[in-house]
């Protein structure tokens, strides 16, 4: 469940893995007495909540989940004087294939969690605090658990938490496997114990989210981040970045696929993909080449080997015409055939589309079913031409960005890498058409109307 | 056959119940603890949950089914879950299948004639860095697998061992078994 403990690449700036390497970091003892823990907590209490939010909007803190939101422009969404309790819900439903960031912070720095979230509930006027982790995470769910139990026993959650007079209850929600939860409003669906099938917005959550009140949903690296900044100030965060609000701070990169030394290495935030890679992961698996990467989870559109001179942001790569996502990088290397992973690809969205969209529900099935036929060499050239058609069509037209999250990287393989679908692709003269096997009054029917159109 | 909670789920059951401010928002954590205590969610269990939280069976039908984890059949004794999703797949989790399927002349997706192992192709588990992976219940974790561990991990389930004692063990080295 664990992953090795190693220490630091001389590159990285552990921030949030800061302790990380410490034996039993996960109990409040050694995040509280060897690693100056709830400091940040503790002077949150005390701060104005405008204040909190002022800061995290300098510092540059933006949404480490996928998106790239500002926090506090989030934060300041929120209604004040509602009247209505305010709802903070940590989105730790960590799904997107190569992600697994927040799984070491929960399993590793509970307590960073916790102390974070205490922190930005202050900011908001918060009193409830829910933590939706993935069900898988079972180590991670444990100690979150533990932590939260610690907490509680110190005076930092529940009434009066360090004799503020705030108040903050906390308790983790446990997922039941479904990608598209990760979607803030399909989060809290799920959360209020229906499908997890994401909302209409607006209204955004910050207006009406869970249980029909104020609600802002953060990732767990992005409340992580909180105390540090809230105890060295904006100015710090800045720095560790590119020491500009759009890319401030560090970032945890995952990296998986076919590299010399997957693993999860915190680093500038914009570090260059080829000393990410290269200098960091250690390059290649021996005797081989790369070939491309998703440099962003498996929604993000493919990088081809020569475009991995690019800065791992978010601006640098939608300037590439993709996107830092969830900033995991899956390798993969000259013995790679594309249209196989595109197949794989298009299957997972298939898989966890939630199906109320219907260019969604059989946009991404389709796609998958098309470029299935080409990879087991039954498929046509005007199959490729059809599934990037079908990708076209429900990218952008759904509730949420599901599809968009099938259509891109598949576009992206079709358009790079063309030719190796093209290779696959047979005569239409010797293929079988995809017309489905009937009989009786239905095949009478479907007779009567092709001899209508050939008239 | 009649269900109703054993004392542990009814006291969670009661816990929860002071944690969310729409009763609603018990259910899949209830449906969690249900499923690990029988290890399935029976009609009757769901029909049981239903009426303790008022409301229809087939809402919560509805929300069992739409979630993977939830199983609504019954599975082997030791279920066997092979991430098949992009980073497992390129270190080799098609073979992992494979082996299994070989061992326990069971197709993926199927249950042994004994009752004892289900395998199953599921997606992501957010362990990438040490693909491939393989989830057995929902206790314990596989790590950097290759066949001659697949071999072993099914040798020690079919002698009863194996299991959570590992995963704790693993847990307390800190790292990969």
């Amino acid at each position: 469940m664990a992953q090795k403990l190693r220490p630091a690449h001389p590159l990285e700036t552990r921030v949030l893995l800061q302790g990380f390497d410490e034996p039993s970091s996960w109990t409040i003892d050694v995040y509280e007495k060897k690693l100056g823990g709830y400091a940040g907590a503790r002077k949150a209490v005390a701060m104005a909540p405008d204040a909190i939010i002022t800061e995290v909007k300098n510092s540059g803190l933006r949404g480490l989940g996928g998106a790239g939101f500002p926090a506090g422009m989030k934060w300041s969404f929120i209604p004040k004087n509602s009247g209505k309790p305010v709802y903070l819900v940590c989105n730790a439903d960590e799904g997107e294939p190569g992600t697994f960031k927040d799984r070491q912070i929960m399993e590793h720095m509970p307590h960073r969690l916790v102390d974070g979230m205490i922190s930005a509930a202050s900011a908001i006027g918060s009193e409830t605090g829910y933590i939706y982790v993935r069900c898988e995470l079972r180590l991670a769910i444990e100690r979150l658990e533990k932590a939260i139990e610690e907490a509680y026993a110190k005076g930092y959650l529940g009434k009066n938490i360090f004799g503020s007079g705030r108040n903050f209850d906390l308790t983790v929600h446990p997922g039941a496997g479904s990608y598209i939860c990760g979607e803030e409003t399909a989060l809290i669906e799920s959360l209020e114990g229906d499908r997890g099938q994401p909302r209409l917005k607006p209204p955004f959550p910050a207006v009406s989210g869970a249980f029909g009140c104020p609600t802002v949903v953060n990732n767990v690296a992005t409340l992580a981040n909180v105390p540090g900044i809230l105890l060295n100030g904006a100015e710090w965060f800045l720095k560790l970045g590119q020491n500009t609000p759009r890319s401030a701070g560090t970032f945890v990169y995952s990296v998986s696929g076919d590299v010399k030394n997957p693993g999860f290495y915190e680093l500038p935030l914009g570090t260059n993909l080829n000393v990410l890679l290269n200098e960091v992961c250690g390059g290649p698996l021996p005797g081989r080449k790369f070939k491309a990467c998703y440099p962003g989870g498996s929604s993000s559109p493919l990088l081809t080997a020569d475009e991995f001179d690019v800065k791992m942001d978010f601006d640098s790569l939608a300037a590439k015409g993709t996107m830092l996502g969830s900033g995991a990088v899956i390798v993969l290397d000259d013995r790679r055939s594309i249209p196989e992973v595109c197949m794989r690809t298009a299957r997972f969205y298939a898989h966890e589309s939630c199906g109320q969209c219907v260019p969604c529900r059989e946009g991404t099935k389709w796609t998958y079913l098309m470029i299935k036929r080409l990879v087991k060499g039954e498929g046509t050239q005007a199959d490729i031409d059809k599934a990037l058609q079908a990708c076209a069509n429900m990218a952008g037209k759904t509730i949420c960005v599901l599809s968009d999250a099938c259509a891109m990287p598949v576009t992206s393989m079709i358009k790079k890498f063309r030719a190796e679908f093209e290779a696959l692709a047979r005569p239409a003269s010797e293929v079988t058409p995809a017309v489905p096997k009937v009989s009786g009054q239905l095949a009478e029917l479907m007779a009567a109307v092709r001899e209508r159109q050939t008239r | 056959m009649a269900y109703e909670f054993s004392p542990e789920t009814e006291k969670k059951f009661q816990w929860l119940l002071t944690r969310y401010p729409k009763k609603d928002a018990v259910l899949i954590p209830i449906l969690h603890k249900v499923q690990s205590e029988i290890g399935w969610l029976s009609p009757e269990s769901m029909e049981y949950v239903a009426g303790r939280l008022g409301l229809s069976p087939a809402r919560v039908r509805e929300v069992a089914s739409f979630y993977t984890f939830f199983r609504l059949d019954r599975k082997g004794k030791y279920v066997l879950q092979v991430c098949q999703t992009m980073s497992c797949y390129l270190r080799g989790s098609d073979e992992i299948v494979a082996k299994l399927q070989q061992l326990l002349g069971i197709q993926a997706g199927e249950t042994s004639a004994d009752g004892l192992f289900s395998i199953e192709k599921v997606e992501c588990l957010a362990s990438c860095s040490t693909a491939p992976v393989m989830q057995v219940n929902d206790w314990d974790f596989h790590e950097e697998l290759d066949l001659e561990r697949v071999e072993k991990i099914v040798a020690l389930l079919k002698q009863g061992r194996g299991g959570h004692a590992c995963y704790e063990k693993r847990v307390a080295d800190g790292g990969v078994a």
